[in-house]
Order: structure tokens, then sequence, then C-alpha cells
């Protein structure tokens, strides 16, 4: 009993120190193999379809429903948001690389001057107060919109994020890594919980999808929102299921969790803006 | 002598009785989503929907002799395994000590 005991506190301290010390790149290999291991019939690609991915009847009616996509109107919005000048004459195309168009991919990215990380959401509110606009509300409406039309620009684009080889990265990268592994609320839950150990089982009636694919499509258009939420809407609504605090869109916490969650994901398509129930 | 047996017999059937309304009460707590909400990972009885990322709860009198062992897996199952998703229903005070001792009851009639 004793040395059960022993080997599993070892085995706990073991498995925390390669969860500290592993290199992103590292743990990006480790969480992706844990995917194709566990789903050895999906390819890559397919995780970007989430829990379509593995039920096929969810599936059959989700394309059906996909022949008149429910965010064709608010995406069709977005892209008018996205081109109406502000009231100095310029617009977000001049805020970004590219104009704008097929940039999802690498974000968020990682700014060394600022030591942040910067994700899409957060750099379109800057575009509009570095051009004299007031701020956009952050998980839902109008930015959300914008996001949506920006994440179609870049479809089939391959996730493609950054970590730089510095202190403050590697630290924000960490941080994000330790929110998406630690129980958290009343109900005492990891996002790990339910998307890792527990990917494809299911809680009443709702399969947990592979963190696998997690970010490619976002904003999403969920029914039971009849709107376009971005992530960290989506963050808030997993917290609050587990009767955690959510936080504020684009607080340090959840841009941290975009960035690992994300960076886990480099090599999956974008397939984004899509409609969830 | 009779009038004692008449009263354990009374007494006897009150207490089931209690034990009785315990456990419908207690199948109500498993039940319910603000609750118990035990469906969500456990096939149970007659529950609908249910999920299956706990094992199903059958034969709970034969498994579990002790009720003291199923108490403490519902009380905090994460102290017999760290990275239990099953929530710690009494440390976190989910569900009352009452209400606990009302779902064992229910849970010995499964
Ligand atoms: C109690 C279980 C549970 C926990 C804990 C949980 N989620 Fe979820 N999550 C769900 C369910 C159920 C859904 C909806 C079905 C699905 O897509 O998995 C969902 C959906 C999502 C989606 C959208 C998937 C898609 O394809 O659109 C994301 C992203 C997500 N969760 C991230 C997280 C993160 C990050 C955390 C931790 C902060 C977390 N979840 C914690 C259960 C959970
Ligand atoms: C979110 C998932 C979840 C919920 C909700 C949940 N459980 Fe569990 N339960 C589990 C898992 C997983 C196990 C397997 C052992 C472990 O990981 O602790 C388990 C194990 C058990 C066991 C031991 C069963 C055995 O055969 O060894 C009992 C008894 C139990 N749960 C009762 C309950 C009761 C009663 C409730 C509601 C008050 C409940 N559970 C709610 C996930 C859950």
């Amino acid at each position: 009993m004793k040395n059960l005991l022993r080997a599993i506190v070892t085995g706990v301290l073991l498995t925390s120190t390669f969860i500290v010390n592993a290199t992103p790149e590292q743990d990006k290999e480790t969480f992706q193999r844990f995917y194709a291991e566990r789903f050895p019939n999906l390819a890559k690609e397919d995780f970007v379809n989430g829990v379509y991915a593995l039920d096929q009847d969810a599936r059959d009616q989700w394309e059906a429903m996909n022949d008149f996509p429910p965010y064709e109107e608010n995406l069709e919005a977005g892209e008018e948001l996205f081109n109406a000048p502000f009231a100095n004459g310029k617009n977000y195309a001049s805020c970004f690389e590219n104009s704008g168009e097929n940039i999802r991919q690498n974000y968020p990215m990682f700014d060394g001057k600022r030591n942040m990380v910067i994700t899409l959401e957060l750099a379109i509110n800057e575009c509009r107060t570095n051009n004299g606009e007031e701020t956009l509300a952050y998980k839902k409406g109008a930015l959300a919109k914008i996001s949506a039309y920006m994440a179609s620009t870049s479809e089939d684009s391959v996730l493609n994020i950054v970590i730089p080889n510095n202190e403050k990265a590697l630290a924000a990268y960490q941080a994000g890594k330790q929110y998406f592994y630690s129980k958290r609320g009343q109900l005492n839950f990891s996002c790990a919980n339910c998307h890792v150990q527990n990917v494809g089982r299911k809680a009443r009636s709702e399969t947990l999808s592979p963190a696998l694919g997690h970010p490619t499509h976002f904003p999403v258009y969920r029914m039971a929102w009849g709107n376009f939420g971005t992530l960290h809407r989506r963050f808030a609504s997993c917290n609050k299921q587990v009767r955690a605090q959510p936080l504020a869109g684009q607080s340090e916490a959840y841009r941290n969790l975009e960035y690992f969650l994300t960076y886990m994901n480099n090599g999956l398509p974008i397939n984004g803006p899509a409609s969830r129930k | 002598m009779p009038i004692n047996a008449l009263f354990t017999a009374l007494l006897f059937t009150l207490l089931s009785n209690i034990a009785f309304a315990d456990a419908i009460e207690g199948k109500k707590i498993a039940f319910d989503r603000a609750k118990g909400n035990c469906l969500a990972c456990h096939s149970i009885d007659d529950g609908e929907m249910p999920g299956n990322i706990g094992p199903p709860l059958i034969v709970m009198q034969a498994r579990f002799p002790d009720r003291a062992v199923l108490k403490a897996q519902i009380w905090d199952a994460t102290a017999k395994n760290s990275i239990s998703i099953m929530p710690p229903f009494g440390k976190h005070h989910i569900l009352t000590d009452g209400e606990i001792e009302k779902l064992l009851d229910y849970l010995y009639t499964l």
C-alpha cells in the first residue's frame, strides 16, 4: 500500500515536472498525438468540425442546416462594418497587414514591446481607438461580426501561432496552459477534464468536443445565442457551466488561454465562422 | 409483550416510511440539474438521457456494503482519484449533508 502510494505520488510529480519543463513545441506534439490516438479514424483536418466530426447523426442535421447558413446575414453585416470608413476617413484595412485579409491564422500573437498577447479582437478595438473611435463590446455584437468576416477571408489558411523564445512570451503561454489544466468553480472542473480526459463521452446528451479544433472556426453562430459569439464568449459559457466566475472578454487570463489553446492547434486550417447548436 | 411488539412494528413502519420518503427525495436530488445532476454522467434507474462519463449506478448494496465508503465518494471523489471529474458534492457545499444522506437512501434502493 505504501509502495503503491509512493508510486502514485512519484507519478504525479513526474507528470507535473514533465508539464512544467516541456517546450511549447513538445506540448503541441503530445496534445495532437493524444487526439490522433484517441480517434484513429479521423484525419487531423476533420477536427475543425468539433462534435460533428464525432457524431454522424448530429453531423447530418448540421449539414442540412448549413445549406442556408444561419449566420449569412450577420456575416454580410460584418463585411460592411469592416469596409465602412471611420470618421477620420481611414478604415480597418489601414491597421492590419495585407489590409486585414487572410490574417486570422496568425492570431493571437505576442507583442514583444508591450509584453502581452494580442488577439484579433483586441487588435480590432485598438484599430478603432487609434483612429479616434469608441471601443466595441468583446463577446458579441459588431465586433464579433467584423471578426467573423475577417476569419472568412482566411478560409483554409493554416494556423501558425508563434511563441517567440523569450521569457515573457513563454510566461504568457505557461499561464494559459495552467488555466487549461486547473480545476475551478464550485463543480471543480478543468477545461481538460471535459475536452481532453472525457472527450467524446456524453454529459447528459451533449457530446464533449476535442480541444483540437476549438479555435479554428470562431466566432461561432450558436442557435442558442441567435448571433455570433467570440471565443471568449464560449470560454465564459464553459466557466458558467461549472459555476466558476466567468471573466471579462480580453482579460489577461482569457488572452493567455487563447494563446495556449490556439498554439496547440497549429497546423489546422481556419474554417470560420461556423454554426453550432 | 404484544403491546411491545405492536409498538416495535409501528415504530418500524414509521421508520421505514421515513427512509422510503427520504429515498424518494433522494431520487429528486439525484436527477435535478440544479442539485446532484448525477444523470449528467451516470445512467441511473429510469433517468432519461443519461451521460456516460461515469459507471452506471447499479447494485449499490452489494458493491458498497459500507455506507461510509459510498458517502466518501460523493463527498469528495478527488480524495480517491485526484483528477476525477466527479464534483466534490460535500466538500464544495454543492449538496448539504442532509441531502447527501437522502441521496444515499435512494442509491441503496438501486
Ligand atoms: C463540464 C464540462 C465542460 C467544461 C469544464 C468545459 N467545457 Fe467547453 N464545452 C462543453 C460542452 C458540453 C460544449 C458544447 C459541445 C461541444 O462543442 O463540446 C463545449 C464547447 C466548447 C467550445 C466550443 C466548441 C465548438 O466546436 O464550437 C470551446 C472552444 C470550449 N468548450 C472550450 C472550453 C474551455 C477553454 C474550457 C475551460 C475554461 C471549457 N471549455 C470547459 C463542456 C465543458
Ligand atoms: C461530471 C461527472 C459526474 C457527475 C456529475 C457525477 N459523477 Fe459519480 N462518478 C463519475 C466518474 C468519472 C466516476 C468514476 C470514479 C472517479 O473518477 O471518481 C464516478 C464514480 C461514482 C461512484 C462510484 C461508482 C463505482 O462503481 O465505483 C458513485 C457511487 C458515484 N459516482 C455517484 C454519483 C452520484 C450520487 C452523483 C450525483 C450526486 C454523481 N456520482 C455525479 C462522474 C460523475
